[in-house]
């Protein structure tokens, strides 16, 4: 279970990313994180594993209190916390077995990861997990080679292969095309219903965020100003996340989208 | 950048009236400077020598043809001892330059406020001083030869390779770093996968580039002793000897050629 007690980061620039947030992801929830951009859905994730270092308050993963770690504990927690990204952030210039297997440093040690000795077990759970993700044919290839749904399935392998009890994904989705997005959505969805994450996804496209997710945080200017189920986002309630706009084709298109979605993707 | 209403109608002008003046003002300073020093340059010229240059030209030439080709037998060391002045040279300075280079980066420096200025210092001394100037003092350090101008090529190369390797370290991509913290691996980890990774073809790139320039440097060590073909040109123009000395110049010509090519031919496989 994550919690989060009155967090707060305020940058040195005197922007108060988070006023004071309060929230509880049990295990196994996927949790979708809604809301304008500079509202602080990337400052709170990467305010969980210390990216960006909270101004105050504390952040529980299970009963380790995150905020209050030393630099080497940190690593060994941070282990705990897989992170997938809106731009794929993969070393571009190695394999994508490398990519994948990076995910595996915090559990290396230097030399070993240095001439790429990576332990068997770690080895053989890459190319699992590459299979799963349907890219075990391009373990080879360097990261650059692939394509955006491709990368961000790499991104995802480097993510689970450290075998991690929650994760944070920021704006997985924004650099893809709308197939692809619903794509990369339902497989981590999947994923994480088949290993029993937690997860916080970032992400500004309301439709998906309904279409995957249980539970939704409305974030607006650093507080959470809704956290109901995806069918409580009327168009009062985005107004108050987002602004004054027209929002009744967006609810309409929603209850349209959900019945195309097949159900077992939702659990 | 500059718009008043005028009748009706907006006004676009580039500059306004006194930014006009000052660009005026500015060209016409560096005119008169440039006048001012040509008149300078023409009186203290005895143009009695310069009439008869194009003869001077043609007699020096002629002197020089034919090349004397058989002087070549006592080129061929000299020119293996400026191509691994050149390489060693470059070797010597990479290995003290990637240190130097991530220190003074940005993003990497152990200490923005005590470090970072102590490598950019190594950097800029590194880098003011000519290599015929540290091949001079090195000379009289540890005597003249192959070591001096070595070392003279490492010691200028330092600031060069470090600072184009530190330009490029700052540049990386900081969400791979990041992403790589992320997984909860060592600072030295980071480096490693994060950061090597990006800088990589920049430093091979730099690496090939520098040789290429030493190549051409360690030509003229000679002159003041520190060792190279550049003794042979030295010895050959003080006893007017301008057949040997035209040779020298077609080999010195031929090896930074083939130095040019291998290096774009370096550059392009692997960029």
């Amino acid at each position: 279970m994550l919690r989060l007690d009155s967090l707060v980061k305020k940058y040195k620039t005197g922007d108060m990313a988070l006023k004071s947030v309060n929230l509880e992801i049990p295990n196994g929830q996927v949790l979708a994180l809604i809301g304008p951009s500079g509202a602080g859905k990337s400052t709170l994730i990467r305010c969980v594993n210390r990216l960006v270092e909270p101004t105050s308050g504390n952040v529980w993963l299970g009963d380790v209190e995150l905020t209050r770690l030393g630099s080497s504990s940190l690593r060994k927690a941070r282990r705990k916390m897989g992170m997938i990204f809106q731009e794929y952030a993969l070393v571009e210039r190695l394999s994508v077995m490398e990519n994948v297997l990076s995910g595996r440093l915090g559990y290396t040690g230097f030399w070993r990861s240095f001439f790429r000795k990576f332990p068997q077990p770690d080895i053989d759970e890459a190319f699992h997990l590459l299979e799963r993700v349907g890219l075990d044919h391009m373990a080879n290839k360097r990261a650059d080679e692939l394509s955006g749904g491709q990368r961000q399935r790499v991104g995802i392998c480097r993510a689970l292969i450290q075998n991690p009890e929650i994760l944070l994904i920021d704006e997985p989705t924004a650099s893809l095309d709308p197939k692809t997005s619903r794509q990369i959505m339902r497989l981590i969805c999947e994923l994480c219903e088949e290993r029993q994450l937690a997860a916080i996804i970032n992400i500004h496209d309301v439709l998906l965020a309904q279409m995957f997710s249980k539970r939704i945080i409305g974030l607006q200017l650093g507080e959470v100003v809704y956290d109901g189920p995806p069918d409580g986002l009327t168009p009062e309630v985005l107004t108050r996340i987002y602004g004054e706009e027209d929002w009744e084709a967006t609810v309409e298109r929603v209850d349209e989208d959900n019945l195309d979605a097949p159900a077992d993707i939702l659990g | 950048m500059v718009a008043s209403q005028k009748d009706n109608s907006k006004v676009w002008q580039r500059r306004t009236t006194l930014q006009q003046y000052s660009v005026w003002l500015s060209w016409l300073i560096g005119l008169s400077i440039f006048t001012y020093c040509w008149q300078l340059i023409s009186d203290k010229t005895i143009w009695m020598f310069v009439m008869d240059a194009t003869t001077q030209a043609s007699d020096l030439a002629e002197r020089m043809i034919p090349p004397k080709w058989s002087y070549m037998a006592n080129l061929w060391e000299p020119v293996w001892d400026t191509i691994n002045i050149a390489t060693l040279g470059t070797a010597i300075a990479l290995v003290f330059a990637v240190p130097v280079a991530f220190c003074a980066a940005r993003n990497t420096t152990p200490s923005v406020y005590f470090v970072r200025p102590i490598a950019l210092f190594v950097i800029v001394s590194s880098r003011s001083i000519n290599s015929l100037i540290w091949a001079l003092m090195l000379v009289t350090i540890i005597g003249p030869g192959v070591l001096a101008g070595t070392v003279a090529i490492g010691l200028r190369s330092i600031g060069f390779c470090a600072k184009l390797l530190y330009e490029a370290i700052e540049e990386i991509d900081p969400s791979q770093v990041e992403a790589i913290t992320a997984t909860g691996a060592s600072k030295g980890q980071q480096l490693i996968y994060g950061i090597v990774p990006q800088i990589l073809p920049a430093f091979a790139g730099i690496s090939v580039f520098r040789w290429d320039i030493n190549i051409r440097e360690s030509t003229v060590l000679g002159l003041v002793g520190a060792g190279g073909i550049g003794l042979q040109l030295d010895a050959s123009i003080s006893t007017l000897a301008w057949t040997q000395v035209s040779l020298i110049l077609l080999v010195i010509l031929g090896t930074v050629i083939v130095s040019e090519w291998v290096s774009a031919r370096i550059r392009h496989s692997i960029i």
